[in-house]
Order: C-alpha cells, then structure tokens, then sequence
C-alpha cells in the first residue's frame, strides 16, 4: 500500500484582532504588544457615572488638562506587556540577588567606612516610603488614566516601585546586619526628622493630586528626573572617599532601573508635547511648579549628605533635566529664578 | 548572477521581528510565508543589524539569539557582536 504525504498550507482567514487591523490599515501579523495594548481602552456605553465624580463617565479623557486626538500614540519602546514585562523584571531582580549575595558573602559590607555606612543608611532607607508614594501616584494613573498604552505601562510601574521599596528595605536589612532595626530608625526619621519633611509633604501633596497627567509628570519626569541623578550618582560618588563601592553594588540597581523606566518616560512626555501647543504650555507649568518644590524637597538632604557640595549636586541633577526635556520639546529652567 | 542565500524563520514574535528587519536593512531581500515560517532569499549577501532587531523587538537583542529563530539557512555564515551576515565567497 502506498501512503501519500501531502502538506497543505491552510492559510488563516484572519492575522490578528479586528480592532488592530482597523487601526494599522491591513491584516497583518501584530506584535503581542500591539494587541495587548492598541485600542482596548473601553470607550462607550458606561451606564452609570461614578457617584464620587458623576462629572466624569467612567473611563474619561477629561480627567487631565491634556488633550490628545488619538491616546494611542505613547508607545512604550520597551513593548511591556505582561510576558515580556515579568521575563525583564525577573532577570533584574535575578541581577540585583546576585549582587546582595555577593556582597554579603564576602561581608564586603565590614569594609565600607562605619561613617558612610551610616549616611547611606541615613539617606537611602527612608526613600522606600518615597517608592511607596510613587505606587500609589502610578496606580492612579493606570486607574484614571485613559488608553491602554498610558495606563497598563503605568500598572507595571507601580509594581516596580512596590519591586523597589523591597530592594531598598533589603539593603536596610545587609546595613542592618540582619535586623530591622536600620528600617525602623529610617521610618522615624522620615516621620521626625527635619531634614526629611519638606519631601514627605510633597510626597503626600502628590497623593492628592487628581490630574492623573499632573502625577505623571510630578513624580516620574520631576521627582524622579531630580531624585534618582542625585542618590545613584552624586552621592554614590562622594561615597568613594569611604571606600563605598560595596554599596554601590547594591544600589547600582537603581541606576539601571531608572534608566530603563526613562525611556518609557521620554516617549510618553514627547508625545504629550509633540500634540499640540496647548499641551506643552501645560506641561511647562508643571514642570515649573513640581520642579521648584521638588528641588526645595531634596535641598535639605543633599546638604546633610554631601555639605557644602548639596545645592552643586542640585544644580547639576536639576541642569540634567533641563537637557533631557529640552530634547523632548519642553522647557525646564536649569535654575530656580531668586 | 550572484547564488541567492536564504533564512528560513520561525513565524515567532521573535522570528517576526527579524524577518522585518531584514527587509529593512537589504532592500534586495525578498520575503515568503509559509505555514509557521518566513523564508527570506536574497542575492548573493544578507545582513541581519542587531540594532535594527533591538529597536523592534524594544529590547536589547544579542544576534546570537538568532538560533532560537532559525529553522534553515543557506550561504556562509559571518557573525559578530553586532550583526549576522550570509553570503557566498
């Protein structure tokens, strides 16, 4: 008996979504990460406005200043949708472990300067609650936010920064030799201490903020564009001194972290910018207002850590930003006018 | 007439996005679909830029991770940090 082996090509009657292929003009194979985030933002048919906002439907573009013709155009460079964003994150978290146990193995931690580790201690560990902040402001944005590409990135986000409170209170844990009471102390002094105020207000004054493009641009473009230059960079250098690369082993993962999220950041304002003239006025006014707080917020800490060098430090972070914005199409004055 | 190379990909997310930058960057290339699979031909020379996939795929992509995606290929094959080339000498 003879058997016949024959491949037939069955060709699919459809490449992918309806909605996907309406938007892209053909029916071609789409990326995972355009299915996941084009044009699954709910838009009609709501029923019952939200009775703690009934001037709002329930999801509604009107929640910002901003204004946009068509929400889809903040693509994320990273393409994080749910497989891809867990398969990152894994691979950093996996970085950051190694990096600990590394450190802690060798008691590499015993060598840094009993002083410095005492400031990092001082300005490091009282930042998680500032990274708890930030949750909750991401969390807003992707409860209020409006068109999937906005808001899942911004869900992603807010687990980072839960990712990043944890990874911080562990290197409260290795300062701590163990114990928690380096964590404990870092909690009262950003409840008590001075010097640490001025940022927590700020921190809580963002929580009350209902412009969930506001939030954005407060927290991830000027709370982080100040904060993170001055911690990962300025004073990890001024740790040198005290022989502080240990710790920069560990805090090293804040450098990568933040720039990674910076792409996704600069492609969000650009495109916020890039619309229209309206909206570049708006965000300019945001800069300003967040950028002056913010730079007032973290004066006080920059002093403790790093004396007479703090308002230096500020200026340099503050010079970096205005670079970096200038280059997506907004303003930010590189100095606090007198 | 140069010999023609060729890559056959897996019709993956991975192996999409380096089908489409190989009709980016070798615009002599031309590109087949099959059950599951891509094959690309192309006279003589094909390149295959690690930046162009990265750039697509929105991650850093190491053009050694190109055997992941491959089912065949044909030609000599020239690789380096950056790129993936077949050919004929």
């Amino acid at each position: 008996m003879n058997i016949d082996i024959q491949a037939e090509a069955i060709i699919p009657r459809r490449q992918t979504f309806s909605h996907i292929a309406r938007r892209f003009g053909v029916d071609k194979p789409a990326s995972r990460y355009e299915e996941a985030t084009f044009d699954v933002q709910p838009t009609a048919n709501f029923h019952y406005r939200p009775t703690y906002a009934p001037e709002f439907e329930l999801y509604d573009p009107r929640r910002t200043k901003i204004a946009m013709a068509d929400w889809y155009v903040f693509r994320d460079p990273r393409q994080f949708y749910y497989a891809t964003y867990n398969i990152n994150r894994a691979a950093m978290q996996q970085s950051f472990d190694d990096a600990v146990n590394f450190v802690e193995k060798r008691d590499l931690i015993g060598s840094v300067a009993r002083e410095w580790r005492d400031r990092v201690a001082g300005y490091l560990l009282p930042l998680r609650h500032v990274e708890w902040g930030a949750n909750m402001n991401c969390q807003l944005i992707a409860d209020w936010g409006y068109g999937t590409q906005i808001t899942s990135a911004a869900a992603f986000c807010g687990a980072d920064r839960l990712g990043l409170g944890q990874v911080i209170s562990r290197i409260g844990l290795v300062l701590g030799d163990g114990s928690d009471e380096e964590l404990v102390a870092a909690k009262q002094r950003w409840m008590e201490a001075a010097e640490w105020q001025p940022l927590r207000r700020l921190v809580e004054d963002m929580l009350v903020v209902r412009d969930w493009f506001e939030v954005y641009v407060a927290q991830l473009v000027v709370l982080d564009g100040l904060l993170y230059p001055l911690v990962t960079d300025a004073f990890d250098r001024a740790g040198a001194a005290h022989n502080g690369a240990p710790i920069a082993m560990l805090t090293g993962f804040l450098t990568d972290w933040y720039a990674d999220n910076s792409r996704w950041v600069d492609a969000v304002v650009k495109a916020a910018a890039a619309e229209s003239e309206g909206n570049r006025a708006v965000l300019n006014g945001w800069l300003d207002t967040w950028g002056a707080r913010a730079a007032d917020a973290l004066a006080p800490i920059a002093g403790q850590v790093l004396g007479d060098m703090g308002p230096a430090a500020i200026a340099e972070a503050r010079a970096q930003l205005s670079d970096r914005l200038q280059k997506l199409g907004l303003s930010f004055a590189k100095e606090l006018a007198a | 007439m140069s010999r023609p190379v060729s890559i056959t990909l897996q019709s993956s997310q991975d192996g999409i996005a380096i089908a489409d930058a190989i009709m980016a960057d070798n615009p002599e290339a031309t590109r087949n679909a099959f059950p599951a699979m891509i094959k690309i031909d192309a006279p003589g020379r094909l390149t295959i830029k690690g930046d162009t996939v990265s750039e697509l795929l929105g991650r850093e992509w190491d053009p050694q991770e190109i055997h992941m995606s491959v089912v065949s290929l044909s030609g000599s094959v020239d690789e380096d940090d950056g790129s993936f080339t077949l050919f004929w000498r």
